[in-house]
């Protein structure tokens, strides 16, 4: 393979045609790059500015849009709202997604493609969908809007995304592990619990992670899902009516940073399990 | 409890949790949409009944059609950008880039803005866009501008701008997972047969890809087709798409069966295209695999 892009080199005549190319190609992606890039580093760079506008160049640097989030009681009960709903809607994605996964991995039974089409149907169908549908649902049987409604609402949106995680992973998985473990006596919550949920733990892991930062970013369902409770992107989305402010930049941030924090643990994680594997 | 039983027990234990929440929060609320698309608007409210007044009115008045085709304009747009953007990224990191490292360093870098608050990434370029934003302010600074120009914000430039910036991601991991898996050995052959590297390129890594493109494509069709929110930010009057017009049917304007009409036109619309999707990528792997 080197030998033959060696050769190839060779073949070609003009090396600065080849100079160009490189070049060119460090150009363009690095232009992909700043594009991706340039607006989150506007958005940080901002929830420092001293001044009230969004403006070039900045003033100045300050703090004090981060000291005003602390003191706006608000956003922080939003944010206690978003956590609350992430946490459950994860959870139970969790406990309706693994056994979906596992039903359409294990199982034949009536029904089934429809089965495997509507759970699965949220990933092509946009969230308003889910939206309006539960909308109108709970209205029909008289459930009042509410976070919990907001709970239903993400959990049913995001179990595709579970199912499909999980699905892929039981699908690697020999079956003559779970089938061992049958031969071995082991009943079906046993063999549950000890083969099946450790050599899927990863998916899991991803799965949850992936469920919860969408849950905690989620506009679509939320919006028509909620009563008088907003979640953080409903307050921002709110205060976004009223116009911009730095203090959105500042919430910005946290958000990224946490973020952050959140893909490099899950990177790590995922690695170290690896790693463990092989030795 | 004999092994039989156990086993049947297990299996129902396993199936009726995702069974029911599928049936009561997808089955009947899909169910419930249908037949409230049949209803009719009783002002203030609406009533149940059996016609075809809301399909007829998507049908015939201009106004429902023009939105329709504004939103599949912009989703084809958005596509389009986003895989003339992302192609040639996945390109670089499968072929150009020689080290393991690096690769997972820049797949990383186009991957992780995902985990950004789609609404913050949004929210950005209204702030640099706008009249008073930065952009406008820089340009005048630096005396390209007199005045404020108010032509980066609230059009649907703006628009498929943004939301090209936001689904990238999605159209860069089908492509590159794609684009991975193609043997170098194929490519080798190619060249070994004498052909170059555009001929290369167009009969073997772009025939390859397709499966990739089309899952990148029609993913970020589908969102963009059922995005609100960036025409809420950064599009104009004439940036209003399909879901805006269902959610202020079920808002201010109160009237859900027409609403509900809507979403099951837009519900049909997505799924015609994920079929033909599902078909373009099925054939792309029957004729290659």
């Amino acid at each position: 393979m080197k030998n033959f892009f060696k050769n190839a080199n060779l073949l070609r005549p003009d090396a600065w045609l080849l100079r160009v190319e490189s070049f060119s190609w460090g150009a363009g992606i690095s232009a992909i790059l700043c594009f991706l890039y340039l607006p989150i580093f506007v958005l940080v760079m901002y929830s420092f500015n001293d001044s009230r506008s969004l403006t070039w160049p900045m003033s100045g640097l300050t703090l004090k849009w981060y000291e005003k989030l602390g003191q706006n009681d608000q956003l922080l009960q939003s944010l206690y709202n978003s956590i609350y709903v992430a946490s459950c809607a994860t959870i139970l994605t969790l406990i309706i997604g693994i056994p979906a996964a596992i039903a359409l991995d294990k199982f034949d039974f009536p029904g089934k493609w429809l089965f495997r089409k509507l759970i699965l149907l949220p990933i092509a169908l946009p969230g308003i969908i889910t939206g309006i549908s539960m909308l109108i649902l709970f209205r029909s049987i008289g459930i009042s809007l509410s976070l919990e409604a907001v709970i239903i609402g993400h959990a049913t949106a995001l179990i595709s995304i579970v199912v499909t995680q999980v699905f892929a992973r039981l699908q690697r998985l020999p079956s003559s592990l779970a089938d061992a473990s049958a031969d071995l006596g082991a009943s079906g919550l046993q063999t549950f619990f000890l083969i099946t949920l450790p050599n899927i733990s990863s998916a899991v892991l991803g799965a949850g992670i992936l469920t919860f930062t969408l849950s905690f970013d989620e506009i679509p369902v939320t919006f028509f899902l909620t009563g008088r409770d907003n979640t953080l992107p409903m307050y921002i989305w709110s205060t976004l009516r009223r116009g911009l402010t730095p203090e959105i930049n500042a919430i910005g941030t946290l958000i990224i940073l946490f973020s952050l924090i959140l893909i490099t643990t899950s990177v790590f994680l995922l690695r170290d399990k690896n790693k463990s594997k092989q030795t | 409890m004999s092994g039989a039983l156990s086993a049947r027990f297990w299996r129902a234990a396993v199936l009726s949790p995702p069974l029911i929440w599928t049936f009561i929060f997808m089955f009947v609320p899909y169910a419930i949409l249908f037949v409230y698309s049949f209803w009719e608007q009783a002002y203030p409210t609406f009533q149940p009944a059996f016609q075809f007044g809301n399909y007829n009115q998507i049908l015939n008045d201009p106004q429902y059609f023009n939105v329709l085709a504004r939103t599949l304009k912009i989703a084809l747009f958005v596509s389009l950008g986003a895989t003339l953007i992302a192609f040639p990224y996945a390109y670089f990191l499968v072929f150009k880039v020689k080290s393991q490292k690096y690769r997972q360093i820049l797949y990383m870098a186009v991957v992780a803005p995902l985990w950004v608050s789609y609404l913050l990434r949004a929210y950005t370029w209204k702030t640099i866009l706008g009249t008073t934003g930065i952009l406008n302010s820089f340009l005048l600074s630096i005396g390209i501008l007199s005045e404020p120009s108010s032509v980066f914000l609230y059009n649907q430039t703006a628009m498929i701008l943004t939301l090209t910036y936001v689904f990238i991601p999605f159209m860069v991991m089908p492509i590159y997972s794609v684009l991975e898996k193609i043997p170098k050995s194929l490519k080798e052959a190619s060249y070994d047969l004498g052909f170059g590297r555009t001929k290369t390129f167009f009969s073997v890594t772009l025939p390859l890809s397709v499966p990739g493109i089309v899952a990148g494509f029609t993913m970020t069709f589908c969102l963009t087709f059922g995005d609100f929110i960036a025409p809420f930010l950064v599009g104009g009057p004439d940036g209003l798409m399909i879901a805006n017009v269902i959610a202020s049917q079920f808002g201010a304007a109160l009237n859900w069966p027409l609403g509900a009409a809507l979403a099951l036109v837009m519900i049909v619309i997505v799924l015609t295209i994920v079929t033909i999707a599902d078909f373009f990528e099925r054939f792309g792997k029957g004729k290659f695999a």
